[in-house]
């Protein structure tokens, strides 16, 4: 029981009036920040970094914590509304969100995003309040043969489930996985596939695919259609939050699993990207509602943005305890600690108590501020659609133009945004899935990277992805997950020909 | 009376003798682009991010200073950034060994003679660690162990690919006769926990990146890749210290290696301006908040600017062709 | 039968994607062979994946194309009238987005908007203005004053001295 007065002394630290102000501004500064696109999380926890060198470092993580978090809230909302998702973990958002938006549901679907952000970074935080040493100790069980593992259930658990016909599946996500394989080979240290151009250095960020592919590719579909942003006809309605809430205890069981995928794909650190499309994948398939999902089912954005939320927060936890960044906001949150001349480590829970459990309570309460703060603010939000579209959207194209460049401030970035988009119109257009293409993108070179890696340390024998129980469990997963739909289909056929 | 035309004259001329005088002592007049070409949350961009803090907090400059990383082909992006914005006071670049590996191992064009060397901030130290488990407890060991384990056994983990991390490694292999395998990770804390973890068998990790894990007594370090011991003599494990750590060199292993932590301008900036950034770099070294980063990564402190800075990077140029070019990491064209 | 002259054939538009992905294909296998694409010492070289990945492209847009041509005539892409306006986004964006790289970000955007809302929406001009100078004016204070993000600049940023 110590643990719960190091959490209730914590409290007390976070509950100061000071500190109390720094949340909510965080807050909102991450709620834009997650809107802006371009600024995701990572860069601007950096960008505000040196702010806090003057505030105790309690203070300081507690305020940067919650930019995290309101960025992880706010990336939800270009990604419903617009159909930008700001961050890598929204992309799975848009599939069910933003067809909510053009059903006039966007409130639904913003104050659903919301709520299962909450329970999942909820689930992820008490888990870390409870189970943090041997958490850590799970971590140090993932090599790189246990993280491409990750990845390959990532993908199987994915692929295999839309309607497209599956050959124009393959090739969306081929090209996805040859855009990721573009620049500097991490393994060999040699460039690959860049022609000689050195524009191509960097690769294709997936920032720069998705602002395209879903940005201006839907900017254009507004156009093909007639200026009309299909979800004008959104009635602002205060009591969306209430309603919706009735309705959400109805998906516990995708709420549970999307919690657990995440706290686990936070941890191993694979982070909230495989997360948020895994549990998805994994929605899809055990719902009853599956065959729906991608139509704007309320089911398709609560179980991404859960997993993507618990995955983020639990992330936090292998940094405090070993080091080693989770995701690339955690990284930035890394070095800032290290500033602060605090040492992420084993013995940070040792030595630095106050620091810790004062996190961990801003953890908790940061989420219900930033819950209560987003949830004020939907019909807001929602009144965005009412703009028109004259307006709106070469606004949002100007938008995405900067989000474009802010990655690598590049110029060039900016015309490859404009390229993914009319290549995203034409696709889309010709019926081929645009999700594969971009988780492809997104996981593509990591998961080759552990691939490699594997096979440096086995030398060359591929035996090492099944040489042991967790590796091995988890590849197994990944088979069955890739080969569901035969296994159904089989089973339907047996059915049939029985009948 | 003289013409009025007189009095604005001398007045004109009053005003840009001021602006003038004000302008000898040249100062930014626009934000600051401090382009880091590596990743966020990497040894480089820390030490970027605190001098960022550092300037701001004592208000250093009249304007600010804003980070900026250009990562992309293992920092070639940043430096041709730098190489394109010729003349430009504005800009400052901080630069690893990478100013060396990258241009060497991709073939990307460019050179640290396409800059302006400003600053040597620091020299960053290599340790060779082992899993604090590990029956290996001296460098004779860790030498014997991997002479007895058939080639290409005993595993080293780094950072990227063909840069200071797998240098060292090829030169630990050429002193000990042997083969070890490499394994390339993204950055320095992932590849302390994989030591950690057991999956890989030894690292050469900077201090600071292993120094968390070496305190809380998972991490055993072996010796160091520098001339003398360092410095630092505050206790981390148990009674161990930083200086406690002998040299790789006095225990068998004849290699030495230092990594740059240094700043650079572009090409063509005047003799005032580069003056300007090493007069600021040399305030931001004084500040407490420098000192303390120095203390916990057991930096050797090194501080050169204007000639001797730049022969020293000529020599280390030269040094790391050869160290390249023995270990076989040039690029084909 | 459909009335080919209302629009471009779905089938020909989808004909002319795969064509243009088998030759995306063929473009990564080259990359990857100036790569290396053997199995080495080290485990597989930098184009090993990349070169199994073109084939992949270029066997699954073959057989797109296959598929493709033995659909029936499956109606319109999208109707000339349609095309008309999606192209109308599609010019001034391109113009937008290569003029950001030479004349900063700022005028340019004022121009799209400003420029869209006239021409789209029938705005006055003055209100149209009045957009377009306050959207990047409340970005030029969010990104660079308060974040301080670098945006691109140009001659005109450069003479107000910004």
């Amino acid at each position: 029981m110590e643990e719960f007065a190091h959490l209730f002394h914590g409290f007390a630290i976070v509950l100061q009036p000071y500190n109390i102000m720094l949340m909510c501004i965080g807050i909102l500064l991450g709620v834009i920040i997650g809107v802006l696109p371009g600024l995701g999380g990572a860069n601007g926890v950096a960008i505000l970094l040196p702010l806090t060198f003057s505030m105790s470092p309690t203070s300081a993580i507690i305020m940067l914590s919650c930019i995290y978090w309101g960025a992880l809230f706010g990336g939800a909302i270009t990604s419903i509304l617009f159909n930008i998702p700001g961050e890598p973990w929204s992309v799975a958002t848009t599939f069910d969100g933003h067809p909510m938006a053009q059903q006039g549901k966007a409130g639904e679907a913003l104050t659903a995003a919301f709520t299962s952000s909450f329970i999942g970074a909820l689930f992820a935080v008490i888990m870390i309040t409870l189970l943090a040493p041997l958490v850590a100790k799970f971590a140090l069980q993932f090599g790189p043969a246990e993280k491409f593992s990750v990845f390959f259930l990532a993908f199987c658990s994915f692929i295999g489930m839309g309607k497209e016909p599956p050959f124009k599946t393959l090739a969306s996500m081929m090209i996805g996985f040859a855009l990721a394989a573009v620049g500097l080979d991490s393994v060999t240290g040699n460039l690959r596939l860049t022609f000689g151009f050195t524009e191509l250095l960097n690769g294709f960020d997936f920032l720069i695919a998705v602002i395209g592919l879903f940005g201006i590719g839907e900017i254009l579909l507004t156009m093909e259609e007639g200026l009309s942003f299909r979800g004008r006809a959104a009635a602002i309605n205060p009591r969306v939050v209430w309603e919706t809430w009735k309705e959400l205890p109805r998906y516990w069981k995708t709420s549970l699993s999307s919690c657990l995928i995440g706290c686990w794909m936070g941890i191993s650190p694979a982070g909230a990207t495989p997360a948020s499309f895994m549990s998805y994948g994994i929605a899809k398939r055990t719902s009853r509602n599956g065959a729906k999902f991608g139509t704007g089912q309320i089911e398709g954005v609560v179980a991404p943005e859960t997993a993507a939320h618990a995955a983020g927060t639990s992330a936090l936890l292998p940094m405090l305890a070993l080091g080693v960044p989770g995701s690339p906001t955690a990284a930035v949150l890394l070095g800032g600690l290290l500033i602060w001349g605090l040492q992420p480590g084993p013995l940070l829970f040792v030595e630095q108590t106050e620091f810790v459990w004062g996190l961990i309570a801003s953890m908790y309460l940061g989420n219900l501020v930033g819950l209560i703060i987003v949830l004020t603010c939907v019909p807001l939000f929602a009144a965005i659609l009412r703009i028109p579209f004259s307006i709106i959207g070469p606004v949002i194209l100007v938008f995405c133009a900067i989000g474009a460049y802010t990655v690598h401030n590049s110029a060039f970035d900016v015309i490859m945004m404009l390229v993914f988009g009319v290549l995203g119109y034409l696709l889309k257009k010709c019926n081929y899935p645009l999700a594969p293409m971009v988780l492809a993108i997104v996981l593509g070179d990591k998961a080759e990277e552990a691939f490699r890696q594997s096979l440096l340390i086995s030398q060359g024998s591929l035996g090492v992805f099944f040489s042991n129980g967790l590796v091995g469990t988890i590849m197994g997963l990944g088979l069955v997950a890739l080969f569901w739909h035969l296994i159904q289909t089989g089973f339907s056929r047996l059915r049939h020909m029985v009948a | 009376m003289p013409p009025i035309w007189l009095v604005f004259v001398a007045v004109a001329a009053l005003c840009a003798g001021v602006v003038g005088s004000a302008h000898a002592a040249w100062q930014p007049n626009r934000p600051v682009e401090f382009i880091v070409p590596a990743g966020t949350g990497g040894g480089a961009d820390q030490m970027a991010r605190v001098i960022q803090g550092i300037v701001a907090k004592h208000n250093l400059m009249p304007t600010p200073l804003v980070v900026i990383n250009k990562s992309g082909g293992a920092g070639g992006e940043g430096f041709l950034d730098i190489k394109a914005a010729r003349a430009n006071p504005h800009k400052l670049i901080i630069t690893l060994s990478n100013l060396f590996t990258t241009p060497l191992a991709t073939g990307i064009p460019v050179s640290w003679k396409d800059m302006t060397p400003v600053a040597m901030m620091a020299l960053d130290e290599f340790v060779l660690w082992v899993n604090a488990e590990s029956p290996i407890k001296t460098t004779a060991d860790y030498i014997a162990a991997i002479k007895a384990a058939p080639a290409g056994k005993m595993k080293m983990g780094g950072t990227g690919s063909k840069q200071e991390d797998q240098i060292i490694t090829v030169a630990i292999e050429k002193i000990l006769g042997t083969k070890m395998t490499y394994v390339p990770f993204r950055g320095g804390g992932e590849v302390a926990v994989q030591l950690v973890g057991n999956h890989i068998d030894s690292t050469v990790n900077n201090p600071i990146e292993a120094v968390a894990q070496w305190r809380a007594g998972k991490l055993r370090p072996l010796c160091v890749f520098d001339r003398v011991p360092l410095p630092v003599t505050d206790k981390i494990a148990g009674d161990q210290a930083w200086s406690d750590i002998p040299t790789c060199k006095s225990q068998g292993l004849d290699m030495e290696y230092l990594m740059l932590r240094g700043v650079f301008m572009p090409a063509g900036v005047t003799r005032e301006q580069v003056q300007y950034y090493a007069d600021l770099l040399k305030k931001v070294r004084e500040t407490p908040e420098w000192q303390q980063l120095m203390r916990d990564g057991a930096f050797n402190q090194t501080f050169m600017t204007g000639a001797e800075y730049a022969a020293w990077v000529d020599t280390e140029e030269k040094r790391h062709r050869q160290l390249m070019q023995e270990a076989g990491f040039l690029a084909a064209n | 039968m459909n009335k080919p002259e209302l629009g471009p054939l779905q089938r020909s538009v989808e004909f002319g994607t795969a064509v243009a992905m088998v030759a995306f294909g063929a473009l990564v296998i080259v990359g990857s062979v100036q790569a290396g694409i053997s199995w080495g010492a080290e485990g597989p070289r930098s184009g090993f994946f990349p070169f199994l990945i073109g084939l992949a492209i270029i066997l699954s847009s073959a057989i797109n194309l296959v598929q493709c041509v033995r659909s029936p005539q499956a109606g319109l892409f999208v109707e000339w009238a349609q095309l008309r306006q999606v192209v109308a986004v599609i010019i001034p964006t391109t113009v937008y987005v290569v003029s950001v790289g030479w004349v900063g970000l700022y005028l340019p955007s004022m121009l799209l908007i400003g420029g869209f809302m006239i021409w789209f929406g029938k705005y006055k001009p003055i209100h149209a203005i009045a957009v377009a100078v306050g959207v990047m004016a409340v970005t030029y204070v969010t990104f660079e004053w308060w974040f301080l993000v670098p945006l691109p600049k140009g001659p005109v940023e450069e003479w107000f001295g910004l």
